[in-house]
């Protein structure tokens, strides 16, 4: 078997870009990526494409064939749709892709148009991640969903609103100094208690923003690579997929997401690796109760302790393990789609050496990204390491 | 929404509406919602319909403020998981946020969004 390396990474700024069309963002990333790669676009033999609210927000379906034609690409194209963890399911397929002969080059990435709704509208899209008959139809929605598991998590574990505020500090002063990133200024924690509340325990700087934007990683097999002289230092080295119940009722406990923690143990297996060997993490922090679901999940901490180890810092990039050096979902932004495989791309940068935060962990070799859907009906986890 | 009618879905609801609500058990004893042909936890085919107790527990709740727009008019409102014992449900509860807690007993209702007049789950503090 051979690893799939990842040879370039491209992302569009993360932001309100109401008037930029999926196909647009796409383009800039996917071709931004190529160029990092140095591969040209002939070369690919299939392009994996996540999204998730096409159909509402840009009356578009079908969109694998669009994303490939927007890079001057001729290859088989999919669309791949797991809600927010669309990139990262087409990541997966993509590295299985490399790992059993099928492909030796493919483009996968994602891209997401939010802003071109209004807040409800937006806020309505989102909620079709969760159960139509028994959720959305109750009134949920995606903020209300993970307020109820932080206020189960509360009641089973302890903690409060203001340990959760300092992962959204963490995560905005993770943001300053990325491009990239849709908010690139610190908060204080009063400022979070401040803001409004959307779904209690849940308020505003509880939760990510709307966000437009897009997302592509290049992966080349190891013969590729050395056949055309790339630079492809970082493997994606582990690969796992975990599912749920769909509604968060048929869960067997509303406060912790088990669904991740299978991604991770399969992931961690793939590569040989355990979760202690982990120098540095890009989680899924939709909401900043997610964070703490997700570096549970992922082994860092044990089970009702991840709030604890957030407001003590250990995840801060000065702490024993970075997370989020990116800047999260939380401060970097969310544009569904592209989550996952921007998470590959922030990672990649980290471990290569050319990324705003990589001299907070110079000698970093595994790191993980942590990718869910929904309130964690779906999670891939991905190991990536340095390769000699 | 659409004039069809979900099959298993709006019949549940009708029985609710009536007094009869019910969930689905399983040979094994498990609880789950219509419309299903297996249970989602151990695949038994054996389904029968059983009567859903009268009163159930808040487990978890928030207080939603951002609602979508078939929601509107009803934010602020309490939502809430509600266990039931062999089966839990998600619906609305007719109580103030400061009288909404975990613990809570309810007992279970058809009533309608205020914004669109659809019918929705609610739980009634006994
Ligand atoms: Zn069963």
């Amino acid at each position: 078997m051979t690893n799939a390396r990842v040879a370039g990474v491209g992302l569009t700024h993360f932001g309100n870009h109401p008037e930029r069309t999926s196909r647009d963002l796409f383009a800039e990333a996917g071709l931004a990526a190529l160029d990092d790669a140095s591969v040209d676009p002939a070369d690919v033999e299939a392009v994996h494409y996540g999204n998730f609210m096409g159909e509402l927000s840009e009356h578009q379906g079908h969109q694998g064939p669009l994303a490939a034609e927007s890079l001057g690409v001729h290859a088989p194209a999919t669309r791949y749709e797991s809600a927010c963890a669309s990139s990262g399911v087409a990541l997966r397929q993509a590295v299985r892709d490399v790992r059993n002969g099928e492909a030796d080059v493919l483009v996968v990435g994602g891209a997401e148009r939010m802003n071109n709704l209004d807040t409800a509208r937006t806020t309505e899209a989102l909620a079709i991640a969760a159960d139509e008959l028994y959720e959305v139809r109750a009134g949920m929605t995606f903020p209300g969903a993970y307020a109820l598991m932080a206020n189960a998590y509360f009641e089973q574990f302890g903690g409060t609103r203001e340990d959760l505020a300092h992962i959204a500090v963490k995560n905005h002063e993770n943001a300053v100094g990325n491009d990239h990133a849709q908010y690139q200024s610190e908060i204080t924690v009063e400022e979070a208690m401040d803001s409004p509340p959307v779904a209690s325990p849940l308020h505003l700087y509880d939760a990510c923003p709307i966000t437009d934007g897009a997302s592509a990683v290049v992966l080349v097999s190891e013969d590729y690579a050395e056949r055309n002289d790339l630079d492809a230092s970082i493997a994606i080295t582990g690969t796992g997929q975990g599912g749920d119940m769909m509604a968060l009722q048929d869960r067997e406990n509303v406060a912790t997401s088990p669904a991740a923690t299978d991604a991770a143990d399969e992931a961690y297996a793939d590569a040989g690796v355990t979760a202690g060997d982990v120098d540095v993490a890009e989680v899924h922090d939709c909401f900043t109760i997610a964070e703490v679901l997700a570096t549970e999940s992922l082994g860092f901490f044990e089970t009702g302790e991840g709030v604890a180890a957030a407001r003590d810092g250990v995840t801060t990039r000065e702490g024993d393990l970075p997370v989020n050096l990116s800047g999260g979902l939380k401060a970097k932004g969310h544009p569904v789609g592209a989550t996952g495989t921007s998470q590959v791309a922030e990672l990649t940068r980290v471990l290569r050496g050319d990324h705003h935060n990589s001299e907070y962990v110079p000698d970093a070799r595994v790191g993980v990204a942590h990718n869910a859907g929904g309130t964690v009906a779906s999670a891939v986890v991905h190991v990536l390491e340095v390769q000699e | 929404m659409t004039e069809t009618r979900d099959a298993g879905y709006d019949d549940w609801l009708d029985a609710l509406e009536s007094g009869d609500g019910y969930y689905l058990e399983c040979a094994n004893g498990h609880g789950s919602l219509p419309p299903r042909r297996v249970c989602p936890h151990c695949a038994s085919r054996e389904l029968t319909e059983e009567p859903l107790p009268e009163t159930g527990t808040v487990e978890t709740h928030t207080t939603i403020h951002v609602a979508t727009p078939s929601f509107v008019d009803d934010a602020p409102y309490v939502t809430a998981v509600v266990d039931f014992g062999p089966v839990r449900l998600t619906g609305q509860v007719l109580a103030d946020e400061a009288d909404a807690e975990n613990g809570l007993e309810v007992t279970p209702r058809v009533g309608e969004s205020e914004t669109t007049g659809e019918r929705l789950l609610c739980f009634e503090p006994r």
